[in-house]
């Protein structure tokens, strides 16, 4: 549609409220949905991490030592804590949403949200645990 | 003649990448960020690291990792721009540089994973 619509005497002006930008803050749950959406920057986030992480790796054990020294650093720690929060929030916020988008069926019937929920977050919990296991350690 | 919308072909890579980031995101911040720095875990030594990472399986799933997650930001990170700050006249510039960076991201972890020395 055009933004900028010319305004003629037999064209009047579309009668549109101005949405203020600050109209998330308003409201509790619109306060949660751009939560939500600001995970997205935690996740590019810590994918330039691990893109910094794995170019560290190849430079050898030097330059890796480095960069684990430099994650020390107490901005670091107090970036990484507030991408941690946000990744969570992203994680929970997107398993409860699974039932929405899975609609499977066994048997004729529709298989219970709590179920698909909870499988998700079962396999959720595996995959952690593994990740802990393989990278932590002599 | 339909115009073929690629809007589902996004969406779908931001569902994948949304996928990715909720199982192996946190597990992997929470090491990486606070567990190993703060000494409450103990990181497996370089040369572990390092036969691990050059496997191809954890290359694989590295580049899945770094690339779909990337689409993901790109496709939410646009819409919040969209709907928050109400910067619709900045469309195709927003959506330039958000699949543009995701698409750069993902030329980057292929070339960092291609080959590890």
């Amino acid at each position: 549609m055009n933004q900028t619509p010319a305004y003629t005497t037999h064209h009047p002006r579309w009668y549109r409220t101005r949405v203020s930008t600050y109209w998330w803050s308003r409201k509790w749950a619109y306060f949660r949905f751009i939560v939500r959406e600001l995970t997205s920057i935690a996740v590019a986030y810590f994918v330039v991490l691990t893109l910094m992480q794995i170019h560290a790796l190849r430079q050898g054990a030097e330059a890796y030592a480095e960069f684990q020294e430099w994650l020390r650093r107490p901005f670091l720690i107090t970036l990484n804590a507030i991408s941690l929060f946000f990744v969570l929030y992203h994680a929970i916020t997107w398993f409860n949403l699974a039932p929405k988008a899975i609609a499977a069926r066994f048997r004729g019937k529709r298989i219970p949200d709590v179920l698909i929920t909870a499988s998700n977050y079962g396999a959720w919990l595996a995959v952690s645990a593994g990740l802990v296991w393989l990278l932590s350690g002599g | 003649m339909i115009r073929r919308s690629n809007e589902p072909f996004l969406w779908f890579l931001f569902s994948a990448g949304g996928v990715v980031a909720a199982f192996l995101m946190p597990a992997l911040l929470f090491l990486n960020g606070l567990a190993f720095p703060l000494g409450w875990l103990t990181p497996s030594r370089y040369e572990n690291t390092l036969i691990l990472v050059k496997h191809p399986i954890t290359r694989l799933l590295l580049f899945v990792m770094c690339s779909l997650p990337l689409f993901h930001w790109a496709h939410r990170f646009r819409f919040t721009l969209y709907d928050g700050l109400q910067i619709k006249h900045l469309n195709e510039v927003i959506s330039f540089l958000c699949y543009g960076g995701a698409i750069g991201g993902t030329a980057l972890a292929g070339y960092l994973l291609w080959n590890i020395p």
